[in-house]
């Protein structure tokens, strides 16, 4: 028993006496050895939601910064800043404060665009996030409740984008009002209602600034700091997907622990993430709002935009066709109401319960912890890359006018190409898009039965020219490999399979010693090193495989392996 | 001292002594064991304990080697090139003005304040930037590559029978589940209390249909149409085939949010082809007609007159207006005609409106034509 034998030492150290006292108190050496020894796949596509999370962290931070500036007040001031051209102009002081900030504030312009920057990667990370998710089927149980999350931080990310893109009061942030204003208007029964609740009157008023300004500092960034500890909270209890490979079953995860691998590289990757911003920040010139003036409902600019994410929704608005529909009583839905909150509504609610859709038609109520190659699942690829198709017509209509402009084309004809489009490319998308899934697991499957061509021509005695085929396993009497696909990547290169030594590194002379290396490589029985008498029973990552390597009639093997 | 009572928790009752040691196996092993471990040997065994198995290390740099010293040669060169990035974003920053020229932009300024903020948003990046290069390259060039596998655990029948024992057995104590008035007035307290807590929000609900703010604006019978500058208008004033936006002659005219007017003086070509629809051929005064500039869409102004064809184009969602059938919607998504402004002469031969807008301007909604 433990406490029959001696106390255990003091720690000899200054460092190892503080934490000894902190535990002593706070008991935390148990949960913190626990949090650093998680295990994170090794995957680029595995950190396409950190760069989201680093967006929101870049937000926090330049946005808190803008508010000791910002005044969230649709009075009028007469403008007397540092930008002479709008001097003596009337305009809201949500406005001077933003001309403020930009042209008075020392880097305040600086950290406005970091943050509009930052908007824009934020929301652009969740969406390559969530197609990463979706096609590879990381959304399958028991992950809907994340996936549910997500969707919603999306939605979020939409609003809170929307809500800051109205702060500035200039003329381009007040036509999106003007839009937001009609299609809350167009709300069917309730419409007039919720705009005298949100606006606190007819349109413009003097409060909606105020509004949209405390919910997009505090309510939405509250919610979503929350949904985003949930989300983090239910990953790390559920674990990481990973794609199969050698030695990475239903039961475990391969990869690095937190620390201090992962740690160091997620870091490394917020300063990236950070370092990009601000490069975007300052080189790249975003929203400059004293070009567009104050808001003036009687003005608008042409090749009017609004930020990327929502383009679709505008590019909808302009496609649909003038259907308002008349009841009887006078009353009417206007046809503003379809494009804009049904068919995004319709958008984002197929894309929320697409998981239990899934599970309903395909019946597969299994947890899944393996990924899948979206080749695998060929219809839910297709369906994937239809809906993308559809949401990029969308978006591409959204800036009709710009692209009839730039090229010389009738808008109306772009109009009509998107009418037309949103209809018709959308299912041949989903045809094209089958028949490439199918072809590529045709080649992994005949590359499994046939082997990697190796380039080499041979003559055979009769004459006939063949080219010679590397097996990747044992074969059987027909010469045809008796490997079973295993759903990871097929190698279908000589180099995958240690067709070529490792280079020797060093860039302008070698650091290493080409002996020692190939000393290494022996040891290790790789590629052309591997020698009979090298076989073990380990692979290359150390863990017994199923079946060992390919060579062996094991399962092909991610080529880093 | 030692008790098999210990292997029990919460058995110390009322000794005042320690129980077992916070969840840790402290029993199965020793201090002594302990230190006579190496490092990664307790490393390892911690690990085991979180259910995680370090594979494969395949270790970093020979210490020493011409590999290490080129590693550390380039780490070293990203994280000084991000301290001196970092240093010249502070020069420029606090520098401008001080031993620099100033920041500030003025149109006509300095090619410096023009670069002030290209420059620290560039050295700003770049230093982030060689932070997160230098922290790759330490990762992967300067430190071991370990592989390590965890388990991963579905959940626990055991936890799932106790904790649903322990829920069941609070429920059954509570005896709601036998005391029906008490659950049901439990139900009805939550409902009224929750209604209670939102309540306040109805202060945010006014009613829009009080004096039907979204059908009049400002205009009304006899109100001048000026321009921005509140400058009146004469027939004559424009050119035939010319657009002009007009606002009432009232208070803050210019800036109402439905008030804005185009007022389209028409060439004689279109002047005999113009169809007014019924009930509006008096609308117009001579060859002027006017429009209100409000899509009826999405409330956009719609701001793009071709003069050639007569139509006007919303720029937010394209949808078309011809001028010379009444401002009808041609194209797009636009479902309803421009509303037309009836419009005289007064006495001193400046624009008045005749009446304000005989139906709503602006977006459809709901109850636009029952109101």
């Amino acid at each position: 028993m433990a406490t029959s034998t001696a106390a255990p030492a003091a720690p000899a150290t200054r460092i190892g006496r503080a934490a000894f006292e902190v535990d002593d108190r706070l008991i935390v050496a148990g949960p913190l050895r626990r949090t650093l020894n998680k295990v994170f796949p090794d995957h680029w596509s595995f950190l396409l939601g950190e760069i989201a999370l680093y967006c929101f962290v870049i937000l926090l931070l330049s946005g808190t910064y803008l508010t000791f500036f910002f005044d969230a007040t649709m009075q009028e001031v007469i403008y007397e800043g540092g930008y002479a051209p709008l001097r003596g102009v009337e305009m809201s002081a949500a406005y001077e404060s933003t001309l403020a900030l930009s042209f008075d504030v020392r880097g305040g312009l600086l950290i406005r665009q970091i943050h509009h920057w930052a908007a824009l990667l934020f929301v652009a990370a969740i969406v390559v996030h969530l197609l990463r998710i979706f096609f590879t089927g990381a959304f399958r149980r028991p992950r809907e409740s994340n996936w549910l999350i997500g969707v919603g931080l999306l939605v979020l990310a939409l609003l809170m984008g929307v809500t800051g893109y109205t702060l500035p009061d200039d003329l381009l942030s007040g036509t999106g009002l003007r839009i937001i204003s009609a299609i809350l208007l167009s709300i069917p029964v309730v419409g007039t209602w919720v705009h005298w609740a949100v606006f606190n009157g007819d349109f413009v008023g003097m409060d909606i600034i105020g509004r949209f300004y405390i919910v997009h500092v505090l309510i939405l960034p509250a919610i979503v700091l929350g949904l985003i500890a949930v989300h983090l909270l239910v990953l790390v209890k559920q674990k990481h997907t990973q794609f199969p490979g050698a030695g990475r079953t239903e039961h475990n995860v391969v990869g690095n622990r937190l620390f201090p691998t992962f740690a160091g590289k997620a870091t490394a990757l917020f300063f990236i993430v950070f370092g990009v911003c601000a490069a975007l920040g300052g080189l790249v010139q975003i929203n400059p709002v004293w070009l567009w003036g104050p808001y003036n409902p009687a003005q608008v600019s042409a090749g009017s935009q609004p930020d990327w994410y929502i383009g679709f929704l505008d590019g909808s608005t302009r496609l649909f066709p003038a259907w308002d529909i008349n009841l009887p009583g006078g009353y009417v839905i206007p046809a503003l109401f379809w494009p804009t909150v049904v068919i995004a509504g319709a958008m984002f609610t197929v894309l929320a319960l697409y998981p239990m859709i899934e599970r309903k038609l395909t019946g597969d109520t299994a947890s899944h912890h393996l990924l899948q190659r979206p080749r695998d699942v060929p219809v839910r690829t297709s369906i994937g890359a239809m809906a993308l198709s559809f949401y990029i017509v969308l978006w591409i209509s959204g800036g009709n006018d710009l692209i009839a402009d730039k090229f010389d084309i009738s808008l109306n004809a772009m109009t009509w190409f998107g009418r037309i489009g949103m209809i018709l490319i959308p299912p041949i998308v989903y045809v094209l898009t089958y028949r490439i899934c199918l072809g590529l697991e045709r080649h992994d499957r005949e590359v499994l039965e046939h082997g990697i061509e190796t380039g080499v021509i041979r003559r055979l005695p009769s004459g006939e020219f063949i080219e010679v085929h590397q097996p990747l396993g044992p074969v059987d009497e027909h010469g045809h490999g008796q490997l079973a696909y295993g759903g990871a990547s097929v190698p279908k290169k000589m180099n995958q399979v240690g067709g070529a030594r490792r280079a020797i590194k060093g860039f302008f002379s070698p650091v290493e010693e080409p002996a020692a290396v190939q000393a290494e490589a022996e040891h290790e029985a790789r590629g052309l090193e591997a020698t009979e008498a090298a076989r073990r029973e380990l692979t290359g990552s150390g863990r017994p495989s199923e079946g060992g390597r390919p060579s062996e009639g094991g399962r092909p093997q991610e080529p880093r392996d | 001292m030692s008790t098999t009572d210990h292997q029990r928790p919460g058995s110390a009752g009322g000794s005042d002594e320690a129980g077992p040691a916070h969840g840790g196996p402290d029993e199965d092993h020793t201090p002594e064991q302990l230190a006579a471990m190496d490092r990664v040997e307790r490393d390892r065994l911690g690990a085991r304990y979180d259910g995680v198995e370090v594979l494969h290390v395949e270790p970093g740099p020979t210490p020493g080697s011409k590999l290490e010293k080129q590693a550390t040669r380039l780490v070293t060169f990203w994280f000084l090139l991000a301290a001196l990035l970092s240093l010249a974003f502070l020069v420029v920053y606090v520098g401008s003005g001080w031993f620099l020229p100033d920041w500030q932009w003025t149109v006509g300024g300095s090619a410096w304040s023009a670069a002030f903020t290209p420059l620290t948003g560039l050295f700003m990046g770049l230093a982030l930037t060689s932070v997160g290069i230098g922290l790759v390259v330490f990762v992967k060039k300067l430190m071991p590559h370990e592989t390590a596998v965890q388990d991963k655990h579905d959940g626990s029948h055991f936890d799932r029978v106790t904790t649903s024992a322990t829920l069941l057995g609070g429920l059954d104590n509570s005896g709601l589940r036998r005391r029906k008035l008490l659950t049901g007035t439990l139900g009805f307290m939550a409902l009224a209390f929750g209604a209670m807590l939102i309540a306040p929000l109805g202060g945010l609900i006014k009613n829009p249909n009080k004096g039907n703010p979204l059908g009049t604006t400002p205009w009304a019978e006899g109100i001048r149409l000026v321009r921005n500058d509140g400058t009146p208008i004469r027939p004559g004033d424009q050119q035939p085939g010319s657009l002009e936006t007009v606002f009432p002659a009232v208070t803050g005219g210019n800036r109402a949010a439905d008030a804005a007017t185009m007022l389209i003086r028409l060439r004689p070509a279109q002047l005999q082809n113009l169809q007014t629809p019924t009930g509006q051929e008096d609308f117009g005064y001579g060859d002027y007609v006017a429009y209100s500039k409000i899509c009826t869409h999405a409330g956009c102004p719609v701001s793009l007159y071709e003069q050639e064809t007569g139509r006007i184009l919303c720029p937010c969602h394209q949808s078309q207006f011809q001028v010379t059938e009444g401002a009808k919607p041609v194209f797009g998504p636009a479902t309803r005609p421009l509303p037309q402004l009836p419009i005289t002469v007064d006495d001193e031969g400046y624009f008045v409106a005749r009446s304000d807008y005989i139906e709503p301007v602006g977006p459809t909604y709901w109850n636009r034509e029952s109101i």
